[in-house]
């Protein structure tokens, strides 16, 4: 990036066209959203309060937002440790774990969730018949990319091996340097790779629809097909939802670590 | 008896590459020695060994009497200063130096205690809350190493600490490493690759030559009795001459058809081919006033570099090329373009067995260079 002193017109132009590009289909689903189901006539908010009534919105609501805590966690605790070690003692096979975190990228979630069913066809029903089980595992893959190039980035900006080695030779073991020394200094890579992940599952309709999991992307499809101007609501409704998600992540997420999370980008 | 020994010390790295090709130190308590060597010659690894972050192929490393070679490096309690972003950016100052205490389960009143005076001994205690990105390079070091401390380790390891710094805090800060080690009376392993530090804060120096230390000694008589070529050239600036030894009774020697008389030649066989080493400072330049004396070169004077009290005079010569440092006020009246005569001392120049000239000159030598 150029450091320049004050902003030349041309990029308020731009600024603009992008703001305008994302915004105007907002407003336009907003506007839609508040006409009237029987009159088709503005402004009414009768559709946001049926959403609201709607015993299925609450109810896939709480299995997204779960799945995802779910997928996040796994994720993070699977990933973390994994490319911490691919850095410190096997970067050698970085290109080759960074190849394998683009196959979700590629292969289509159709095609793969019937691989998936058809692979853990006969394992146990509390594992296959749940969301928490068969649908984290494969959010878990889905979000493998997002979580290996995001935390790839992050061990990057440290000096892993001086940082691990420093804290060894003060006496620290492997979990605590890893959760003393490493993690906090990788915050921000984790809270964007959960963000990610949060936003994908929050948003995957493929896979759920495909093994008959009701999700909210689900719940969100079906009052499509049947009703317009709610849809539109909801469609709103959960783009603030997955926002103020992602706030609290952050909120959490820094709760102890407000500087650290600055710091590691300022070094 | 030796505190820390380093025993016959292997290590080879994929690809054939002999980092370590037996190493052998011996360390008095409360010493401090220097590892001192061109870039790559395995100071790095051997100090990774003794900290335990890799393991010799051959060889053991006993501290106390006990052998460590095995022991894992978070219970070895070395402290380790790396050269640089070494400091947990997530931590204040004071917060890194705790560390390692907090670690070993020291009461938080007698952490902060602690913490309080380490960073007092490395001048920094005012800048306690201050995070690593707030400081500058030489105070990072310093917080380095009052972390490394911290922990009353049982050996002090620096790896170059102080080579991402500029020269003025160089100095500053190699002094208050060694006043710090005295005052504490910490045996320490130090590496560098910059002689004049060596020789400056040492109580040994060894300097190291392709995984092998090429001599061990106090840093006086590593400048004054180089037992190799290699040595005699990283260790201050030498002139070298080829020789045949002429005659072994006066101590005379051949070099390029002028006969010299160097007492270090005595007694050694006739016909031997030797390097005699000549300090620069020990070289007497005069006008040529044609004479041509005894021990005499003739040249003409092609550069001179101001170093302070001292000028550094190139004198190209039909037999050979020297180097002599002559005072400044001297200097002057030896201008660039004077043939001059240089008279070398008899009794000062060491002479060495000429082995494989080639492969022994240091790789990083200055000609100009302290
Ligand atoms: N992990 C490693 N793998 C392969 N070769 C290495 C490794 N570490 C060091 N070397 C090689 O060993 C030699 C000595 O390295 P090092 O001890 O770092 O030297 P120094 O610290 O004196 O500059 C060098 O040739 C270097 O390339
Ligand atoms: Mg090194």
């Amino acid at each position: 990036m150029k450091a320049r002193r004050g902003t030349a017109p041309t990029s308020y132009f731009w600024l603009l066209i992008t703001g305008a590009y994302f915004f105007v289909p907002l407003l336009a689903t907003f506007l839609f959203s508040l006409k009237s189901n029987q009159t088709g006539k503005c402004c009414t908010a009768a559709s946001y309060t049926w959403v609201l009534h709607q015993g299925d919105f609450w109810h896939t609501l709480k299995i997204s937002l779960l799945l995802a805590l779910e997928t996040i966690v796994i994720s993070l605790l699977i990933f973390v440790p994994t490319i911490y070690w691919v850095h410190l003692k096997v970067p050698r096979l970085r290109p080759v774990v960074a190849f394998l975190a683009l196959i979700p990228f590629v292969v289509p979630p159709i095609v793969m969730v019937v691989g998936l069913l058809d692979v853990y066809r006969g394992t146990p029903s509390w594992f296959y018949a749940q969301p928490w089980g068969f649908l984290a595992a494969a959010y878990v893959i889905l979000a493998f990319p997002y979580m290996f190039f995001s935390l790839d980035a992050g061990f990057r900006s440290i000096d892993v091996h001086t940082l691990t080695e420093a804290s060894q030779s003060l006496g620290a073991s492997w979990p605590t340097t890893l959760v003393k020394v490493i993690l906090p200094n990788i915050r921000s890579a984790a809270l964007a790779a959960s963000f990610l992940t949060l936003a994908i599952v929050m948003g995957e309709f493929t896979i759920a629809n495909l093994s008959a999991f009701s999700t909210f992307p689900r719940f969100i499809q079906a009052v499509n097909e049947a009703q317009a101007y709610p849809a539109a609501a909801l469609t709103l409704m959960s783009f603030a939802l997955t926002w103020g998600a992602m706030l609290s992540l952050l909120l959490v997420g820094r709760k102890r670590g407000t500087r650290a999370a600055v710091l590691t980008g300022a070094r | 008896m030796a505190y820390l020994e380093l025993q016959n010390l292997h290590r080879e790295f994929a690809g054939g590459v002999k980092a370590l090709d037996g190493i052998e130190v011996q360390l008095g308590q409360g010493e401090f020695l220097s590892l001192l060597g061109p870039s790559g010659c395995g100071k790095t690894t051997a100090l990774r060994l003794v900290a335990g972050f890799d393991r010799p192929d051959e060889g053991r490393i006993v501290i106390d009497g006990k052998d460590i070679t095995n022991v894992a490096p978070s219970k070895r309690d070395m402290g380790m200063v790396f050269q640089a972003y070494s400091l947990f950016p997530n931590m204040s100052a004071a917060q890194n130096v705790e560390f390692g205490l907090k670690i070993r389960g020291k009461h938080k009143g007698e952490r902060a205690s602690r913490v309080g005076e380490l960073l007092e001994l490395v001048g920094l205690g005012h800048a306690g809350d201050r995070y690593p990105h707030q400081l500058s390079g030489g105070m990072q070091q310093r917080v380095a190493l009052a972390r490394a401390l911290a922990i009353e380790p049982r050996v002090l390891l620096l790896d170059e600490p102080l080579s991402a710094l500029d020269a003025k805090v160089r100095v500053q800060l190699r002094e208050e490493i060694r006043r710090i080690q005295l005052e504490l009376g910490i045996t320490t392993l130090y590496v560098t690759h910059d002689q004049e530090e060596a020789l400056a804060v040492s109580d040994q120096v060894a300097v190291m030559n392709r995984g092998r230390i090429e001599q061990i000694g106090p840093p006086a008589e590593m400048y004054s009795r180089p037992a190799t070529p290699f040595v005699a050239e990283f260790i201050g600036t030498m002139n070298r001459l080829e020789a045949t030894i002429a005659d072994p009774d006066s101590g005379t020697v051949e070099h390029g058809g002028v006969s010299l008389t160097v007492d270090a030649a005595r007694g050694r066989r006739r016909g031997e081919r030797v390097l005699v080493l000549i300090r620069p400072e020990t070289v007497e330049l005069t006008p040529a006033d044609g004479s041509g004396g005894e021990n005499t070169l003739s040249g003409e004077v092609i550069a001179q570099t101001f170093l302070g009290p001292v000028t550094r005079l190139k004198v190209v010569g039909p037999a050979a090329d020297l180097i002599a440092d002559v005072s400044t006020a001297k200097a002057a009246t030896l201008p660039i373009g004077m043939k001059v005569t240089a008279a070398l001392p008899a009794t000062d120049a060491r002479v060495l067995e000429l082995s494989d000239p080639v492969a022994e000159r240091a790789p990083e030598l200055d000609p100009v260079g302290q």
